[in-house]
C-alpha cells in the first residue's frame, strides 16, 4: 500500500463502513424496539415471551431442522462422490456435471415447484405428503453453491496422488472417500453443508407452496397475527444463523474463506 | 399416462434415494365405519357412536380457522376438552381459496382438512366441484332454507356485517361511509382482508362496496370499479389486513366483517385505539359456511366437529365472538341463547339480505375475470 | 469461481463428452454408461428432481386444462396485468440489481483494505451470507418495524416534520419493496464481488503507480477495463436473484402486488373459478426464459473475466 495517501484512504474506509453499518444496523435495531412494544407506548418482553408459548414454533423448527440435516446429508452423500469420480476419472465430465448444477440458478424456485406439484402429485404420501419432497427438492436448489464448494476443495488437494497412495495400500473404494477424500476437503464439505443449511432454514417458496409447515412459513403466518411476535421471531433467526456463520468463520479461518469464494457466485434461493 | 408414469419413476427413484428419513406422521387413521358416508349422526346410530367413532380416529383437521376469528381459539378448545381429540391446525391465517386448494391439492392424505368454513360463494363453488360431503345436523331443520345447501353440502355457521374498522389516533376524521374512503386524506391507509379472489372477507368488502356505489347484488362490476379508482388515487394499499397489520399500523383503515374488527379493538387495546363504524351506504351481510371435505382423513371427527358447532353451546361461542351464528333467531325464540352475550351484540338496522346462490356464483366469476385487471 | 477452476485439465473448454468410436449400437450404450458409471446418480437424481418438473412446466404452458395443445396460454401470459408485471418485475429487478451492485462494490473494497483476517472481514463476510441467503421473510418483518407506518424511522422522520406516508410513499409499493431488496442485494453483491476485487494484482497498481500514472488514470486505463465485465456479471446475477424473489414481497403484502413470481403462486394456488394452472406455468415459462437470457450473458461475461483474474 503506497505511503502518501495511506492515512486519507484509511479515514475515508471506515467512513464507508461506518456509513453501511449504519444502513444496516438501523432494521435491526428497529426490529429489537419492535419487538419490545408493549401498550400504551410502553416497552416491555410481552413479545418474546409470547413467543416461547406461541403455537407451533418448536413442531415447525423440529420439522425445518430435520429438513436441513436431510438435505445436507442428502446432497453429500450424492455430490461427493459424484464431484470425487468425476475428477479422478472423467475430468473431460467437468463442464457437464457443473453445467447441470448450475441449472437451478435458471430456474425460479416458484417455477420449480409448479412443476413438482405436477410430477409428484400421484407418488405415495409418504414422499409428497411429507417433508422428504422438500428434502428431495431441496437438494436441487443447493445444488449450485454444493458443487462450486466440492469442486474447488477437490481442485485444492492433489486428489490422484492421495488416492493411489490410499488405494495402493489396500484401501476400498468408499474407505477412501470417507477416510481419505473427505477429511481432505473438510473445510469444503462444511461450507456446503452451513449454506444448505442456511437455504432451508430460510426457504418459503417451496414450503408455503406444497403447504408443509415449516419454521419459515410459521413465521410468516404467526407474523399476519401477532406483529410484535413475527419481529421478534425474525430477527431470532437472523442471529442465531449470522452466529452459526460467523462461529465457522472463526473456527475454518483461512481455510474457509479459500473454499467459500468459489460458492460465491451463487446465491442460494433462500429468500427467493 | 405420461403424467403418473413421471410419478412412478420418481416415486421409486425417490424412496430409493430417500435415507433421511424425515419425521413423518405416523399418524394412521383407522377407517371409520360408514362415517365417511353418513348423512347423519342417525345413520351411525346416533350422536354417541358418532362420538364413538371420533374417539376412535383420535384427531380432527382442521384449516384456516385463526383464533381471534369469531372466537374460533375458544371453539377449538372446548371441542378438545369435551371430545378429547387432537386437533391439527394448518395455515391458520389462510383464505377460503387456500381451504378449497388444500382439499384439492391433498386429496386422499391423512394431513388434508376434514373441514372447512369457507365465505359463502367458495363454499357454493367446493359444492359444485363436488369437493364435500353432505350431512345435515341434528339442528338442521333450524337453519332456513336459504341458508344451507337442501343436501347439506355446506351450512351457514356465523356471519356478520361488512365494516370500517379504522386507528382512532392515526384517522383524525372518522370515515362512516365508502364515499368517505375516496377522499385525498386516505391516501395510502385502505385495505382489504385479502384478494377478493380468494378470501371470503375481501369479497365481501368490494360486495358492499358495489351496493354503495349503484350496484346491487346482481351486478358487482361497480365494487370493482370503486377499488380501482381507489387505486388509483393511492387510497387503496394492497395489503392484506389482519390483526398484525392493525397492530403495526400498516393497515390504518380496513374494510372487514364487523366481528373481526370488534375482535381487534378488544385484542389491541392499549396499543391501537381501534374503532368501527358499518358504511351507512352499503350495508352488506353475509355468512360463512361449514363443510365436510369428501376425502376427509377423519370423517366421524369431522361429523361431530360440525354438530359441536351447530350446537347451542356451538353457537353460544360464535356470538361470544360478537358474530351472528345462524341459529340465532331460533335459539333467541327457544330462550336457548345466551342473554348477555346477545345484548353485546350491535344492532342493526334494515332487513338484511343476502344475494342467491346464482347471483353469487355470477359475482365470483366477474371478480374472477375483473379483478386482477382492474388493479393490477 | 473462475480462480480456482482454472487448473491444468479443465482450464481449457470442452466440447460436450466425446462419443466413443463407431461401433455397433448395443455396446456402444453399454460403453457410455460404463464410462459414466460414476454419474448415473447424479444424472438420475437430476433428471427426476429437477427436468422432470422443468419438463412439465414448459409442457404445460403449451396445454390447455384437458391436455389438447394451445399457444393461448402463452399468448395471455404476455397481455393485460401479465404483461405488465413482467415489465413491473423487470423494472424491480433492474432498479435494485444496479443500486446493490454499485454499493456492495463500494462496501467490497473497503473491506479488502482492512485487515486480512480481522474482526470487520469476518462480520461482514458473515453477515453477507446470512442477509443474501435467508433474507427473505425476516427482512420483509424488520422494515416493516423500520419503515412500515408505525416503524420507527418512520416515526422519527414524522417528529422531524417529514411524514412519508403523506408524501405517497408505501414499504409495499414499488418504493418500499425496492428498498428492500436493495438491503439483500448488497450483501449478495459483496459475496459475488469480492474475490474478482481480491484478484486485483497490487503489482499492476505499483507498476502504474510507478510508471507516474494518476489514480484516475488507473482505474480508467486497468482496474476499470479488468473490472468491468465481473462487475456487469455480478449485476446481472443481482437481476436475476431479485426476479426470481418471491417470498420477501409475499411477506411484504400477503401476496397482492402485481410481480411475476407472486402472480405464478397466486395461479398455481388455484385462483377461483378459472382452472388456469397452465397460466402459471406460461408465466414460469416466460420467467425461465428472462433468467436464461441473463444468466447466458452472465456466463459469457464470467469467461471474459476469468481471462484476466485467473
Amino acid at each position: 500500500m503506497s505511503a502518501p495517501t495511506g492515512k486519507g484512504r484509511t479515514v475515508r474506509r471506515w467512513l464507508i463502513l461506518s456509513l453501511f453499518g449504519v444502513y444496516f444496523l438501523v432494521p435491526m435495531l428497529a426490529s429489537v424496539e419492535f419487538s419490545l412494544r408493549d401498550v400504551n407506548d410502553t416497552h416491555s418482553l410481552v413479545s418474546w415471551k409470547k413467543l416461547l408459548t406461541e403455537p407451533g414454533l418448536f413442531e415447525t423448527l423440529t420439522t425445518s431442522l430435520w429438513v436441513a440435516f436431510g438435505t445436507v446429508a442428502l446432497t453429500l452423500i450424492l455430490m461427493v462422490p459424484t464431484v470425487s469420480w468425476v475428477h479422478l476419472r472423467r475430468p473431460k465430465l467437468r463442464k457437464l456435471v457443473e453445467g447441470i448444477s448450475l441449472l437451478p440458478l435458471v430456474i425460479p424456485p416458484i417455477v420449480l415447484v409448479n412443476g413438482v406439484l405436477v410430477v409428484f402429485r400421484d407418488v405415495p404420501e409418504v414422499i409428497s405428503g411429507t417433508p422428504v419432497i422438500l428434502v428431495l427438492e431441496y437438494v436441487i436448489l443447493a445444488l449450485p453453491f454444493t458443487y462450486r464448494a466440492l469442486d474447488a476443495g477437490l481442485t485444492a488437494i492433489a486428489l490422484p496422488t492421495l488416492v493411489e497412495a490410499a488405494r495402493s495400500l489396500g484401501a476400498s473404494w468408499p474407505a477412501v472417500l470417507l477416510r481419505v477424500v473427505v477429511p481432505n476437503i473438510r473445510s469444503a464439505v462444511f461450507g456446503a453443508a452451513f449454506l444448505n443449511l442456511a437455504l432451508v432454514m430460510g426457504e418459503y417458496t417451496l414450503a408455503s407452496i406444497l403447504l408443509m409447515d415449516t419454521f419459515p412459513v410459521w413465521t410468516v403466518s404467526t407474523g399476519q397475527s401477532e406483529a410484535g411476535v413475527s419481529v421478534a421471531v425474525s430477527l431470532l433467526s437472523l442471529l442465531v444463523v449470522f452466529l452459526l456463520l460467523f462461529v465457522l468463520s472463526m473456527v475454518t479461518g483461512r481455510r474457509h474463506r479459500q473454499v467459500t469464494a468459489p460458492i460465491a457466485p451463487t446465491p442460494s434461493r433462500g429468500h427467493s | 399416462m405420461k403424467k403418473s408414469f413421471l410419478g412412478l419413476v420418481a416415486g421409486t427413484a425417490a424412496l430409493a434415494l430417500t435415507m433421511t428419513a424425515c419425521g413423518s406422521s405416523g399418524s394412521n387413521t383407522p377407517a371409520a365405519s360408514g362415517a365417511a358416508t353418513a348423512t347423519s349422526a342417525a345413520d351411525l346410530g346416533g350422536l354417541d357412536k358418532l362420538v364413538e367413532a371420533a374417539k376412535a380416529e383420535g384427531e380432527l383437521n382442521v384449516i384456516a380457522l385463526p383464533h381471534d376469528w369469531a372466537n374460533y381459539g375458544e371453539i377449538l378448545d372446548a371441542f378438545k376438552k369435551k371430545y378429547g381429540l387432537k386437533i391439527n391446525e394448518s395455515n391458520p391465517e389462510g383464505s377460503s381459496q387456500d381451504e378449497i386448494n388444500a382439499v384439492k391439492q391433498l386429496k386422499g392424505q391423512t394431513r388434508a382438512p376434514d373441514v372447512v368454513d369457507l365465505g359463502g360463494a367458495f363454499a357454493i363453488s367446493a359444492a359444485t366441484d363436488g369437493l364435500l360431503a353432505p350431512y345435515k345436523v341434528a339442528t338442521f331443520g333450524d337453519i332456513a332454507a336459504t341458508q344451507k345447501d337442501p343436501e347439506g353440502d355446506w351450512v351457514n355457521d356465523y356471519g356478520g356485517f361488512i365494516s370500517i374498522g379504522y386507528d382512532a389516533s392515526k384517522v383524525t376524521v372518522p370515515p362512516t361511509s365508502f364515499a368517505d374512503l375516496k377522499k385525498p386524506e386516505y391516501k395510502g391507509k385502505v385495505a382489504l382482508n385479502g384478494d377478493p379472489t380468494k378470501a371470503g372477507a375481501a369479497y365481501a368488502g368490494v360486495y358492499a362496496a358495489a351496493l354503495a356505489n349503484g350496484g346491487s347484488f346482481d351486478d358487482i362490476k361497480p365494487g370493482v370499479q370503486y377499488f380501482a379508482d381507489l387505486k388509483k388515487s393511492g387510497n387503496f394499499i394492497p395489503v392484506q389486513s389482519s390483526a398484525a397489520t392493525v397492530e403495526s399500523g400498516q393497515t390504518p383503515i380496513t374494510l372487514d366483517w364487523d366481528y373481526l374488527q370488534a375482535g381487534y379493538s378488544a385484542k389491541l387495546k392499549g396499543k391501537v385505539d381501534w374503532k368501527v363504524a358499518v358504511p351507512t351506504d352499503g350495508v352488506y351481510s353475509n355468512y360463512y359456511s361449514q363443510g365436510i371435505n369428501k376425502s376427509a382423513p377423519h370423517p366421524a371427527a369431522a361429523r361431530l366437529w360440525q354438530e359441536f358447532l351447530f350446537s347451542d353451546e356451538g353457537q353460544n361461542l360464535f356470538l361470544k365472538g360478537l358474530s351472528r351464528p345462524v341459529r340465532l333467531p331460533k335459539m333467541t325464540e327457544a330462550g336457548t341463547v345466551d342473554k348477555a352475550l346477545l345484548a353485546a351484540l350491535p344492532a342493526v338496522s334494515g332487513d338484511v339480505k343476502f344475494p342467491t346462490t346464482a347471483q353469487d356464483d355470477a359475482a365470483k366469476k366477474i371478480i374472477a375475470d375483473e379483478w386482477a385487471k382492474a388493479l393490477g | 469461481m473462475t480462480a480456482n477452476s482454472i487448473t491444468a485439465e479443465a482450464g481449457v473448454v470442452h466440447p460436450a463428452p466425446a462419443a466413443v468410436p463407431a461401433r455397433p449400437m448395443p455396446k456402444r450404450v453399454a460403453a457410455w454408461v460404463t464410462g459414466h458409471i460414476g454419474l448415473l446418480p447424479f444424472l438420475a437424481y437430476t433428471g427426476i428432481f429437477l427436468g422432470a418438473p422443468v419438463f412439465m412446466v414448459v409442457l404445460g404452458a403449451f396445454q390447455d386444462n384437458d391436455g389438447v395443445f394451445t399457444t393461448d396460454n402463452i399468448t395471455a401470459a404476455m397481455s393485460d396485468q401479465f404483461g405488465r408485471s413482467f415489465v413491473t418485475s423487470i423494472e424491480l429487478s433492474a432498479l435494485t440489481a444496479v443500486l446493490g451492485a454499485v454499493f456492495g462494490a463500494i462496501l467490497a473494497q473497503a473491506v479488502l483494505g482492512t485487515k486480512p483476517d480481522g474482526l470487520v472481514r469476518k462480520v461482514v463476510s458473515s453477515a453477507s451470507g446470512v442477509l443474501a441467503n435467508f433474507g427473505g421473510v425476516p427482512l420483509a418483518f424488520a422494515f416493516i418495524a423500520t419503515l412500515g407506518s408505525i416503524g420507527i424511522v418512520t416515526k422519527a422522520l414524522t417528529a422531524l416534520g417529514l411524514d412519508i406516508y403523506a408524501g405517497g410513499f408505501s414499504l409495499f409499493a414499488f418504493t418500499g419493496i425496492a428498498i428492500v431488496y436493495v438491503y439483500f442485494q448488497i450483501p449478495l453483491m459483496v459475496i459475488v464481488f469480492t474475490p474478482s476485487l481480491e484478484g486485483m494484482r497490487e503489482q499492476w497498481r505499483e507498476a502504474a503507480e510507478n510508471l507516474g500514472a494518476t489514480k484516475w488514470q488507473y482505474w480508467r486505463h486497468i482496474a476499470g477495463p479488468v473490472l468491468l465485465p465481473p462487475f456487469m456479471a455480478s449485476l446481472l446475477l443481482l437481476f436475476a436473484n431479485a426476479f426470481s424473489a418471491y417470498a420477501t414481497a409475499y411477506a411484504l403484502t400477503t401476496g397482492v402486488v402485481p410481480l411475476v413470481p407472486i402472480q405464478i403462486g397466486s395461479l398455481v394456488s388455484g385462483n377461483v373459478v378459472a382452472d388456469q394452472q397452465n397460466l402459471g406455468k406460461a408465466l414460469g415459462l416466460g420467467m425461465i426464459v428472462v433468467v436464461a437470457i441473463v444468466m447466458s450473458i452472465y456466463n459469457w461475461m464470467q469467461r471474459r473475466t476469468s481471462r484476466w483474474l485467473g
